[in-house]
């Protein structure tokens, strides 16, 4: 039952992804030709929202539902894979026009083919881990 | 009220909540990371005994799949109970664009051409399909995120590896828009 508020939370993303029409091709590709505000209007209020409530829980050192402290972990530093793994991401994203996320909302949606995309997007996650330790990161 | 929901949501009210989500998460001692799902299927699936990469505590993550689920589950309550059915109401420069690559104006939310039965069952179809989902899973664990853990969760903590992989998906998305698109379609 303590799950419970997760699939609430998931499904509220779900239809806030599928509302903001964020999930689809379409505004995928209208954005990455910036010929609309839309997603950079949804993805900044985001993070400008976002920045200023990390920023208080920092400062105010606040503390989540279970008493511990709010910790925010820093990504290892490097450019390399950030910057490879991000660009074959972004191909990706532009070609199926959806990210991890968005992808499943799809299917709920009634998408079926995203399944394929899904399962490939696994695969991929797949691949990764068994050539991962030959790569540059 | 229903009749408002039902209408596509504004960029700020969207952003707002997509915030609020991030929140929650924080507040309940978890982080907003989709793809690491990804992973965790795999280890799931029993990847761990073939790479290590997979091997890990994978069932401490089950409240992430559970998100997951959630989604799928919030998809189809948007088709069923709050959508209008009407088209995405993209600009007239995008459709003219997309027009010039073989693909007609938005008749719902996603194009024929790409997520049809059809489409999917043509070699071209679904290897696009196929090839766009390996890229994003591949791409997403190589970068250590995908658009919630690095464009939200990551640039929300003003870290510099997030901006970097953000511009890498901006790299490889303007090159799959305008260098890739119309060798494609």
């Amino acid at each position: 039952m303590k799950f419970l508020k997760f699939l609430f939370a998931g499904t509220v993303f779900g239809i806030v992804m599928a509302k903001s029409e964020a999930f689809s091709w379409f505004r995928i590709q209208e954005m990455f030709r910036f010929q609309a505000f839309h997603m950079y209007g949804i993805i900044g209020t985001a993070v400008i929202l976002g920045v200023i409530g990390v920023f208080i829980i920092k400062k105010y050192k606040l503390r989540d539902f279970n008493g511990n402290p709010i910790s925010f972990f820093s990504k290892e530093k490097s450019v390399v894979r950030y910057l490879i793994g991000g660009t074959i991401f972004g191909l990706g994203w532009a070609l199926s026009g959806s990210c991890p996320g968005p992808m499943v909302v799809n299917i709920g949606y009634g998408y079926l083919s995203m399944i394929v995309v899904f399962l490939f997007a696994i695969i991929g996650t797949y691949m990764y881990g068994i050539i991962k330790d030959k790569l540059p990161h | 009220m229903l009749e408002l929901i039902k209408q596509p949501w504004s960029w700020w009210f969207s952003g707002i909540m997509i915030s609020t989500i991030m929140f929650t998460l924080i507040y309940f001692g978890k982080t907003f990371s989709f793809s690491s799902n990804l992973r965790t299927i795999c280890a799931a699936a029993g990847g761990g005994k073939f790479v290590n990469f997979f091997s890990f505590d994978w069932k401490s993550q089950l409240w992430n799949i559970l998100f997951l689920v959630g989604a799928i589950l919030g998809g189809f309550i948007a088709n069923q109970f709050l959508s209008t059915g009407e088209a995405v109401q993209i600009s007239q420069n995008t459709i003219d664009d997309l027009s010039k690559l073989g693909f007609a104006a938005p008749i719902a939310v996603q194009p024929e051409e790409l997520f049809s039965t059809e489409a999917l069952f043509s070699l071209k179809g679904f290897l696009v399909l196929a090839i766009g989902g390996l890229m994003v899973g591949f791409g997403s664990r190589y970068a250590g995120g995908c658009t919630s853990g690095h464009a939200i969760s990551g640039l929300s903590d003003l870290q510099v590896p997030s901006l970097i992989a953000v511009i890498g998906f901006f790299i490889g998305g303007l090159l799959m828009t305008y260098v890739l698109f119309p060798l494609i379609f």
